[in-house]
């Protein structure tokens, strides 16, 4: 499964300064599993002890994983996959 | 020989359906889905001077060109009525004649007879000439028009901030003519601002950004009440400043007063357009209390300090608040004039170098701390305390 995955601002100096990536698996874990494997910085700054961490959100395709079936969520060929921490700048 | 004007009116009087006063009051009355649109066809001065209730404004020199704007559905009833009933009768004519409206009438008598039978006339408060001209493209809009007009002139919509986001917000909500615009700021303005901030100006570095502000507005248009707060929102101020405004437009620079902000509105039921920006990226939604989900349904905690870098610490590309409080902007006037989908539910991202827009949806979190609740359920002890966010943002980093 080859998955986009878009990178925010707050975490693209542990991502090589790229803005998004391409990712594989069969899960939303799986999929972070293979970011991780690129960009190992990225593991501490969005999960914890193999739990996302809570202010970082990640939709699938535009849907909150939460809503669906969290890292468990199966993820089908060609998703897009977008992390987002808040962000306060005004 | 020709016929004269009397004739011709009576002949279209002929061709097209009368009704009576008293069927289409009783229509409205009964309020149901068969009501039919009412169209008044006067001028813009006879408009103002009192209507039907509900009644939508074309007068019958733009009927061709803005009668499908106004009544898209070429099927729907239509009734239009004028000062006698002449008027309406001939752009009667033309709508089922020339236009293809299938199911138009003309009021018998027109506005005059409704008013000797006693039916209801609505009064609209009067536009001046000088606001008439000036906001004369939002009264050419049917989305807009003299009501829409009026319920801008009559909003109150609070600015929390005076930097990126809301100087543009600012800016164009007083050329919109919203009536009030609050302003919650304790900066002043440097010199760095203004690569971003264009609600000011180079010689006003060192004054506060309030003033500064208002001075702007002010020289815009005057029609704009400017509140003033120069002082920096918090859980001992924010249940006095944010009470009766319609709308919030949040500008915010840090995440405690995001989270105190949120906290307030729900209680209070304000809505809230809030927006963010880092770098080339921004995001934006509408957190409307118990409508759609609030500010904790979507980030139930802050990112500690690390994560969590501000636009003086990391940049911002200046146009960029631009772009995303023009966005804000134009989600507060919808929610006010109550037209379009407004963003609730609905995240908005825009990268700006890829020139991408990304929507996520939001949910409301049944768990949510705060909205899950419903504001009567919270006590008049917990009323205007809040925990410490700035302890606990701390804590968090």
């Amino acid at each position: 499964m080859a998955i986009t995955v878009k990178i925010p601002t707050q975490l693209r100096a542990a991502a090589g300064g790229v803005a998004q990536t391409q990712a594989s698996g069969e899960t939303v874990g799986a999929v972070l599993e293979s970011l991780f494997e690129q960009f190992g910085d990225l593991r501490d700054r969005i999960t914890e002890d193999g739990d996302l961490r809570r202010f970082v959100n990640v939709y699938l395709d535009g849907e909150d994983i939460r809503f669906i079936s969290g890292l468990e969520t199966s993820v089908v060929d060609g998703a897009e996959m977008t992390i987002l921490p808040a962000v306060a700048g005004g | 020989m020709s016929p004269t004007g009397a004739e011709v009116i009576s002949r279209i009087k002929a061709q097209i359906e009368e009704t009576d006063p008293g069927d289409v009051n009783a229509a409205l009355s009964a309020g149901d889905r068969s009501a039919p649109i009412l169209i008044d066809v006067r001028e813009t001065e006879e408009f103002e001077a009192g209507h039907l209730p509900g009644a939508l404004h074309v007068p019958r020199s733009y009927l061709e060109s803005r009668i499908e704007g106004t009544v898209p559905d070429r099927s729907a009833r239509i009734v239009l009525y004028c000062a006698s009933g002449i008027r309406s009768a001939l752009a009667a004519h033309t709508l089922s004649e020339l236009l293809g409206y299938e199911d138009v009438a003309s009021m018998t008598g027109g506005i005059t007879l409704w008013k000797d039978r006693g039916y209801e006339v609505d009064v609209p408060r009067a536009m001046t000439r000088e606001q008439r001209d000036r906001y004369s493209r939002h009264l050419l809009l049917p989305e807009v028009g003299s009501v829409g007009q009026q319920k801008l002139l009559d909003a109150k919509v609070l600015l929390l901030g005076a930097g990126g986001l809301g100087s543009p917000a600012a800016l164009y909500l007083a050329a919109a003519g919203v009536g009030t615009l609050g302003i919650v700021d304790n900066d002043v303005v440097d010199l760095s601002n203004l690569q971003r901030q264009v609600i000011h100006t180079t010689s006003r570095v060192g004054l506060p950004k309030v003033d500064s502000a208002e001075e702007t507005i002010h020289a815009l248009n005057s029609d704009v009440n400017v509140v003033k707060y120069d002082t920096r929102i918090d859980a001992t101020n924010i249940m006095e400043i944010i009470p009766g405004y319609d709308v919030i437009v949040d500008g915010l620079d840090n995440f405690p007063t995001r989270y105190l902000l949120n906290d307030a509105s729900v209680r209070l039921q304000i809505p809230v357009v809030s927006a963010s920006i880092l770098g080339f990226d921004g995001q934006i939604s509408v957190f409307s209390p118990y409508v759609g989900p609030c500010y904790r349904c979507l980030y139930s905690e802050p990112p500690p300090a690390d994560l969590a870098p501000s636009c003086g610490a990391n940049g911002v590309l200046g146009v960029l608040p631009g772009t995303m409080g023009l966005l804000q902007a134009t989600e507060v006037i919808k929610l006010i004039l109550g037209e379009g989908e407004p963003l609730i539910g609905r995240l908005l991202l825009y990268e700006a170098l890829s020139t991408t827009f990304t929507e996520l949806k939001i949910r409301r979190d049944p768990e949510c701390p705060i909205c899950s609740r419903p504001p009567d359920a919270i006590t008049d002890a917990e009323m205007g305390v809040f925990p410490d966010y700035e302890a606990f943002c701390a804590a968090a980093g």
